[in-house]
């Protein structure tokens, strides 16, 4: 009985200094949105509007059928026309454009023949999201006329796109930014609150009373999880309005995986404010801990195309393991039951982070 | 050994901080129901005594026995912590929080129940003239106030035994005396207090106190038996060339040790010379400067820097 009104007192108090700090009540709105917006907009792999020109030596139908066809896939914009190839070198050159068509005069002919790459694509390769592109564009077909069915040069492999038709990055980053917004601020918040105490001196009054450790965490933690909940709530509604992210799964299924994963980040920001003296050493461990984490969790860079040894890193982050429950349940529309594994990662990475920040903290000053 | 005539009972406490040694083989025999002092400089110890009777630093050596209680048992360190109030040496409240929620949330923890926990709040706001305050954050109150708030929570839950650490620095000496009287009336209903201190006006009222010095217990006793018992004469030397006097004396090897207070000096000169104001006048005419010279009575201050000067000076009981 004691004990549940210690852990509640630790609750209240905690509850009433997060309303009155407006520092961090702005964190837990701000940064969902901030990050959100950023991310959402600015992180656009699916490139559009590139900057392009072209030389049209040949001033044939095909030809022009061709340059129309390239910009209306929206890809590229034409602006600007050359009348040769060096023309077009020179444009890129002075980086006005990125990708550049070159059509010899003998275009029709060539096409015809098949002997011979009938037009050239010059591209910027040094970016290889515009490479990509430039692959992709020389897919075009090329047809003799519009009425003739008959392609020319036809591709022997059709690309179907599951999940994302229209190519939107905003689809997978967004349920991506559900862990990386919650590992940043659910870690930070912990490991703060408990140092905060810590450097103030609150904590020598604090383990001179009655209070368990246990209890004292358990106070510290749960208002947090509710931010959390929160958090991702706000996340998933925005995402949802504008970048129209559907939600394929059960929103039940959601919640629980969060909760979850707000836990074991919380315990991992408990192990954090057992170790680190000041606020600042708090925030730098976070921050140590938050980088591998975008970087590897597959957030960022598709899972499979990394590293064995990074691979190896990314399975001990909860980050990978929340973003393929995540992932699953939100755009595959999966239940959360046929991802056990992932859910047991999680559990075991928080039993131990607790087991260790319990055992860590001392009511003892030596 | 546990006895209700004691509070604290301590042998050979010591504690060391890697190859420092804090507080080294210190002895205490505290009665209930007094107002104990620690009296010493910065670094003497005095604050890692405490945090050991309080059962916060395990000690590296010896025993202490608290309220009954093993300090360096856990289980009895967790015990003693309802029995106990602590004051520490820094404001350690909630800035953030309101005079009230921070009574209410200690009253919570110590898990003083219901009717009860409102009507001890209300009480406490009184008797520490905290009324006004109530919805101001502890932040914004003034040294006396927040002094008055940390005694407040710390004494909430009715503890036997109050351990105050430097309590009244940084607070006027109005409102330092209004704490005294508070101290009083609690020790005066059975409640034993401790209490370190580096101001002598302060360590004066205490029923008895310990002198501590680097870690060591070099004299205890009432503030009048220290006096008593001191090994040194206190010869005062008044006159208007207090600068040359006590260049003067600082030379002569029987002359233990000189503090200069304005216009007069106070010289210690050891029990074992007959005539110690002759001997401090002879040293003056021989440099022919003219000052009243008279023995006085030992101060406190007197004993304190006997004691932590020349640590061999006082005797301890």
């Amino acid at each position: 009985m004691n004990s549940l009104l210690r852990i509640f007192a630790i609750m209240h108090k905690e509850v009433l200094q997060l309303i009155r700090d407006r520092l961090t009540f702005g964190m837990i709105v701000g940064i969902p949105l901030i990050q959100l917006t950023l991310f959402g907009y600015a992180i656009n792999t699916d490139v559009r509007h590139l900057a392009a020109g072209f030389a049209d030596q040949a001033g044939t139908s095909l030809s022009r059928q061709l340059i129309a066809d390239m910009a209306s896939s929206q890809v590229v914009d034409f602006a600007y026309q050359a009348d040769t190839a060096e023309e077009l070198m020179l444009l890129m050159d002075s980086g006005k454009i990125s990708i550049g068509l070159y059509l010899p005069p003998d275009f029709d002919r060539r096409v015809i023949a098949r002997d011979r790459p009938a037009a050239q694509l010059l591209v910027d390769g040094s970016d290889p999201v515009i490479l990509g592109v430039g692959r992709q564009l020389v897919s075009i077909p090329v047809r003799f006329d519009s009425q003739n069915s008959a392609t020319v040069a036809t591709n022997l492999i059709e690309v179907r796109n599951f999940y994302n038709p229209e190519r939107r990055s905003a689809v997978n980053i967004v349920p991506g930014l559900v862990g990386v917004i919650l590992t940043m601020t659910m870690v930070l918040f912990t490991a703060v609150a408990i140092v905060r105490e810590k450097e103030r001196g609150n904590l020598e009054l604090l383990i001179n009373t009655p209070v368990r450790t246990t209890e004292l965490m358990l106070g510290k933690i749960v208002p947090y999880v509710v931010i959390g909940l929160l958090q991702v709530l706000i996340i998933l509604s925005l995402g949802r309005y504008l970048f129209q992210v559907p939600l394929r799964g059960q929103l039940l299924d959601v919640l629980y995986a969060s909760l979850i994963f707000i836990a074991t980040n919380l315990s991992l920001g408990l192990l954090i404010s057992t170790t680190a003296k000041t606020q600042f050493q708090a925030m730098q461990m976070t921050f140590f801990f938050f980088l591998p984490s975008i970087l590897l969790s597959g957030f960022m860079f598709p899972f499979d195309g990394m590293p064995p040894a990074a691979q190896a890193i990314a399975e001990v982050l909860p980050l990978t393991h929340f973003n393929r429950l995540i992932r699953g349940i939100i755009l595959r529309g999966a239940d959360i039951g046929s991802m056990n594994a992932e859910v047991l990662a999680l559990l075991a990475f928080m039993g131990v982070t607790l087991t260790l920040a319990i055992a860590r903290f001392s009511k003892r000053l030596d | 050994m546990t006895s209700a005539q004691f509070a604290i009972q301590a042998r050979d406490l010591s504690r060391s901080f890697g190859s420092l040694r804090a507080v080294d083989g210190v002895d205490l025999q505290i009665q209930t129901g007094t107002i104990y002092g620690f009296l010493g400089p910065n670094g003497s110890g005095k604050s890692t005594t405490i945090r050991m009777l309080c059962g916060l630093l395990t000690p590296s050596g010896g025993e202490a026995r608290v309220l009954g209680l093993d300090v360096s048992r856990r289980r009895d360190a967790e015990k003693l912590k309802t029995l106990i109030g602590y004051m520490t040496q820094r404001f350690s409240l909630y800035e953030d929080l309101t005079v009230r929620e921070n009574l209410q949330f200690v009253s919570e923890v110590y898990a003083v129940r219901g009717r009860k926990r409102h009507a001890r709040v209300l009480e406490l706001l009184e008797l520490f003239d905290l009324t006004a305050q109530v919805r101001q954050r502890a932040g914004t109150l003034s040294g006396g106030q927040k002094q008055r708030l940390a005694l407040a929570a710390s004494i909430l839950h009715h503890p036997k035994l109050l351990f105050l650490d430097e309590p009244t620095s940084a607070v006027d000496p109005q409102s330092r005396r209004d704490f005294w009287d508070v101290l009083f009336t609690m020790a005066e209903s059975g409640t034993t207090i401790l209490v370190s201190t580096h101001y002598m006006d302060e360590a004066e009222r205490c029923h008895r106190l310990a002198i501590l010095h680097k870690g060591r217990k070099v004299a205890d006793g009432s503030p009048l038996e220290l006096a008593q018992r001191m090994s040194h004469w206190v010869v005062q030397v008044t006159g208007n060339e207090s600068n040359r006097a006590r260049l003067a004396l600082a030379s002569a090897a029987q002359i233990a040790s000189i503090t200069q207070l304005g216009l007069r000096l106070r010289v210690l000169v050891p029990r074992e010379i007959r005539n110690p104001d002759q001997l401090v006048r002879d040293l003056l005419q021989q440099n022919e400067i003219s000052a009243t010279v008279e023995v006085v009575n030992p101060s406190l201050e007197d004993v304190f820097v006997a004691a932590t000067e020349h640590q061999s000076m006082v005797t301890s009981e």
